[in-house]
């Protein structure tokens, strides 16, 4: 099935299979998300992607695209809550930017500045997690796991492998190696795996590559990540630039895409898509 | 099958010196066995995981090893079981493993002076092996015994209406390391007071009655009857039965399979433990005129871990209707009709009474629910069509099988035919299970049950409604106040807080942890409101707990997110004064006590002057 569904008012058509999420992706609507990742399973976790679909809440990384579907995503009351549970991530596990090797690369990161998150709102937990630097090559730094699964699913549908596993219940969640030991180094993880790639935090780093890019010249210190996450679809779709609008009736109170951030950040360098 | 022990009942309880220190070779020998109970079948994971529990009082290293390389799967998935469910454990719990059952109607009933009698009396903390291994004590979720509380368990089996002089007599028994078989039996006494059976408990029943009556009308006719009956699930959400069922019977996926949720652990409610205990031949008959009409031959029951002394009678029952033909192959005559019921044990987690959960649990995962769509009915059990029913729906469906739809419409509302049973604890003079038309207003159902200078009733348990003294002329139904059956009553003597409280913290204690706003949020709320309640809180930490209510349930990837903020909310909204007058009236609270932290430095200098201490808010 293919069609149309309206998100903020723009049309974005979508093709056989595709979720909101994809679908809007691919016509360079950005909807923030970080359990997700074009070419993976559909996990819907972190609900940072959560719309409202014909006026029922859903996650858009999760349900399928459908003809006609009326999709809000940047009301101001979503946004609100989209930084709330942001904020939660943060005060969940232990991420202090500044003296992050990932700093710049980071999705969370990342999706903290596109929600103009200023603090942490939230009291800190203050959780105890122990590093696991057992690996020659990989490092994971468990204060920084943010339980999106992306390991999980990448080492067994890309890498043929069950390397990761998340365990324990509620707040007591915990990433957990497939190994004799629970280490890393006894697990049959290779640096050439996608699961070693594919952390959305600094959880899992491959060493002696934290600055091969200096700080000021990562990808998220020029380009916000509402362009990042879509112009690589973009690009795929060879879709033109400009949003062909919907209903006008629809859009939310303060705009389209993006105008949360526009309107409290300095405007980002222009993207040239196709570049 | 040994599944359904936790520890054997009859077997002393000095094990064998395999509890120490496991040789290899008898372990080896040990799991072998249980893989061989559970036919090499991962999805039975947690019945083995159960096993080797009971046997080892955790799930050791080897075992982890032995069971991934048997099973093909990851040690990763037997970890991540082992640290879902409440009773499993990856560090030796004791030989006599104790749980006080949590819920808001034990600690009415004297829980907390209970347990640190207890644990004092023990010698071991709350939460702790003590250190000769004999002995564990810990706290649960509600054990279903609301109506004879204060209830607990000892490995897995079920104690009721604990008071000082049985823990007296428990602590000495277990000092003697007397074999459970040894302790008196009124301890694991489990009454089912039916206080006001109604249209389904008073019915007669002949095993078997309801399956001929399927195949004398016919299978479609039958489903149309339980159509017309307007029969909607029992287990809260009440969705239509007959649309349940009629979607599963036309899926072309092949096979179809039955589930009965009897994974009760809405705190308050323990109909279902009833009907399991009383009433399980019609339950069992109803799963199998379901499994005739959608086309299945293999159902499940899946058993709440607290439940466990309902396991070996329910075999028993189930064995019984093997023997008369109403299970096992072409049943009741009828060539073809295969269907056979195996129970499956739950192992202490709230949140497999959901119904994907449930799925998940059954294959031997931990319990957390799936995305929608597709709904279970259409991708369930094994990614097959999958009917899941509460016991209660399965009971009704046996008999508007034998009396037909018009029967059951006739009684209750339009909207919530038929009737609802109704666990009823709490502040009453008759605690027990009740049945009532739907439709029937709480002060009735009050009056019933003996309830005078009541302040309010939750009704649906904590992810229910708390309704005020004001309110009582609200009606049981779909359409005003939906429950499952969890009916706790609280008098004026009550303080809502505590009650408030000890639902907030359930939640946190059972969210899955799958989803942002609910594992982190849920934790959230809890600490808020303790800030609150502690006298902690300003006026901008009411506005942030109504906040945080909302973002837990309007982001929450399933019910139990949806519903761990009601108990704040619907109290918020009743009583709004309570929460104003908690707060601190200074328009700033710091993080920490200044005056406190300079005690020291006060002593060390050997002054109390004035001047030696400091204030961080003018009074």
């Amino acid at each position: 099935m293919s069609g149309t569904l309206c998100i903020d008012g723009i049309a974005v058509p979508f093709s056989d299979g595709q979720t909101i999420i994809e679908a809007a992706r691919t016509a360079g609507v950005y909807i923030p998300y970080l359990c997700h990742r074009p070419g993976y399973a559909p996990y819907g976790s972190c609900k940072l992607c959560t719309v409202k679909v014909n006026g029922r809440t859903n996650t858009a990384c999760t349900l399928p695209a459908a003809d006609g579907q009326t999709v809000i995503s940047n009301s101001p009351d979503l946004q609100h809550d989209r930084q709330r549970i942001t904020q939660m991530l943060f005060v969940e596990g232990n991420h202090f930017c500044p003296s992050c090797e990932k700093s710049g690369n980071c999705q969370l990161q990342a999706v903290a500045y596109h929600q103009n998150m200023l603090d942490n709102h939230y009291p800190h937990f203050y959780a105890q997690r122990e590093l696991d630097a057992s690996h020659p090559d990989i490092l994971i730094d468990h204060d920084r796991c943010i339980f999106c699964n992306l390991c999980v699913r990448a080492s067994k549908e890309k890498d043929g492998k069950e390397v990761f596993g998340i365990a324990g219940r509620g707040i007591h969640k915990r990433l957990i190696v497939n190994s004799p030991t629970g280490k890393l180094k006894d697990s049959d993880i290779s640096v050439d795996d996608e699961a070693a790639h594919v952390c959305p935090t600094g959880a899992i780093l491959v060493k002696r590559s934290a600055y091969l890019a200096p700080i000021g010249e990562r990808i998220y210190d020029h380009h916000p990540i509402s362009e990042v996450a879509c112009e690589r679809a973009v690009l795929e779709a060879g879709a033109a630039t400009g949003y062909p609008s919907c209903d006008q009736t629809k859009l939310p109170q303060n705009g389209g895409p993006d105008s949360h951030y526009a309107a409290t950040m300095p405007p980002a360098p222009d993207i040239k898509h196709g570049r | 099958m040994v599944y359904g022990v936790a520890h054997d009942f009859s077997i002393a309880m000095g094990h064998d010196d395999s509890t120490k220190l496991p040789s290899n070779s008898k372990m080896n020998t040990f799991i072998e066995s249980v893989l061989v109970q559970a036919d090499y079948k991962p999805e039975r994971l947690l019945q083995m995981l159960r096993a080797v529990q009971a046997q080892y009082l955790h799930i050791p290293q080897m075992a982890i090893e032995q069971l991934a390389a048997a099973l093909h799967i990851p040690r990763t998935q037997i970890i991540a079981v082992a640290e879902f469910y409440s009773f499993l454990h990856l560090t030796p719990q004791g030989r006599y493993d104790i749980h006080i059952s949590d819920s808001i109607t034990d600690r009415m009933l004297g829980k907390e002076k209970l347990l640190n009698y207890l644990a004092e009396k023990l010698k071991v903390k709350v939460g702790q092996v003590r250190a000769d291994g004999l002995v564990s004590l810990n706290n649960t979720s509600c054990t279903g015994m609301c109506d004879q509380g204060p209830a607990g368990l000892v490995n897995g089996y079920a104690l009721t209406r604990l008071d000082h002089s049985r823990i007296d007599v428990i602590v000495q028994l277990i000092e003697q390391q007397a074999p459970l078989s040894d302790w008196p039996a009124e301890f694991f006494a489990v009454d089912e007071p039916i206080r006001k059976p109604g249209l389904l408990l008073n019915q007669p029943f002949n095993s078997g009655a309801a399956l001929a009556a399927t195949f004398a009308r016919g299978l479609a006719e039958t489903l149309a009857e339980v159509d017309s009956s307007n029969l909607r699930g029992r287990g809260g959400a009440g969705f239509k039965t007959a649309l349940k069922w009629r979607t599963c019977s036309v899926q072309a996926a092949t096979p179809h399979y039955v589930i009965c949720n009897a994974d009760e652990g809405e705190p308050g409610t323990f109909k279902d433990r009833m009907l399991l205990d009383l009433y399980a031949d019609q339950i069992f008959e109803g799963m199998t005129l379901c499994a005739a009409i959608i086309g299945s031959d293999q159902g499940l029951l899946y058993l709440r871990a607290e439940y466990l002394f309902l396991y070996e009678q329910l075999q028993r029952v189930l064995q019984r209707r093997r023997e008369s033909g109403l299970l096992g192959r072409n049943i009741l005559g009828r060539d073809g009709f295969d269907f056979d019921i195996e129970i499956r044990m739950g192992a202490g987690a709230y949140i497999c009474g959901e119904a994907s959960a449930q799925i998940e649990s059954l294959e031997g995962k931990p319990g957390i629910p799936r995305v929608k769509p597709p709904n279970s009915v259409i991708c369930g059990y094994q990614r097959k069509p999958t009917v899941v029913d509460n016991v209660e729906t399965f009971f009704a469906a046996t008999h508007i099988a034998i009396q037909g739809g018009q029967w059951f419409a006739e009684v209750g509302t339009p909207q919530s035919t038929g009737s609802k049973l109704l666990s009823i604890s709490g502040d009453c003079a008759r605690p027990g299970i009740y049945e009532y038309p739907f439709g029937t207003p709480i002060e009735d159902i009050l009056r019933d049950c003996g309830a005078d200078d009541v302040m309010g009733v939750q009704v649906g348990g904590p992810s229910g409604t708390f309704i005020s003294s004001r309110e009582l002329q609200r009606r049981i139904a779909f359409e005003d106040l939906s429950t499952a059956g969890s009916f706790i009553v609280f008098n004026s003597s009550r303080n809502i807080f505590d009650i408030v409280q000890n639902f907030t913290d359930f939640f946190a204690h059972e969210s899955c942890g799958f989803c942002t706003p609910c594992r982190v949020g849920t934790t959230l709320l809890k600490n808020q409101l303790q800030k609150i309640v502690e006298g902690n809180g300003a006026a901008v930490d009411l506005e942030e707990l109504s906040e945080l209510c909302l973002i837990v349930k309007n982001n929450s990837h399933c019910g139990l997110g949806d519903s761990a903020a009601n108990p704040i909310l619907s109290t918020l909204a009743s009583h709004p004064e309570l929460y104003l007058n908690q707060l601190k009236q200074s328009s700033f609270t710091p993080g920490f006590d200044l005056d406190a932290t300079l005690a020291v430095a006060r002593r060390m200098a050997q002054r109390d002057d004035d001047a030696a201490h400091l204030s961080q808010v003018e009074n």
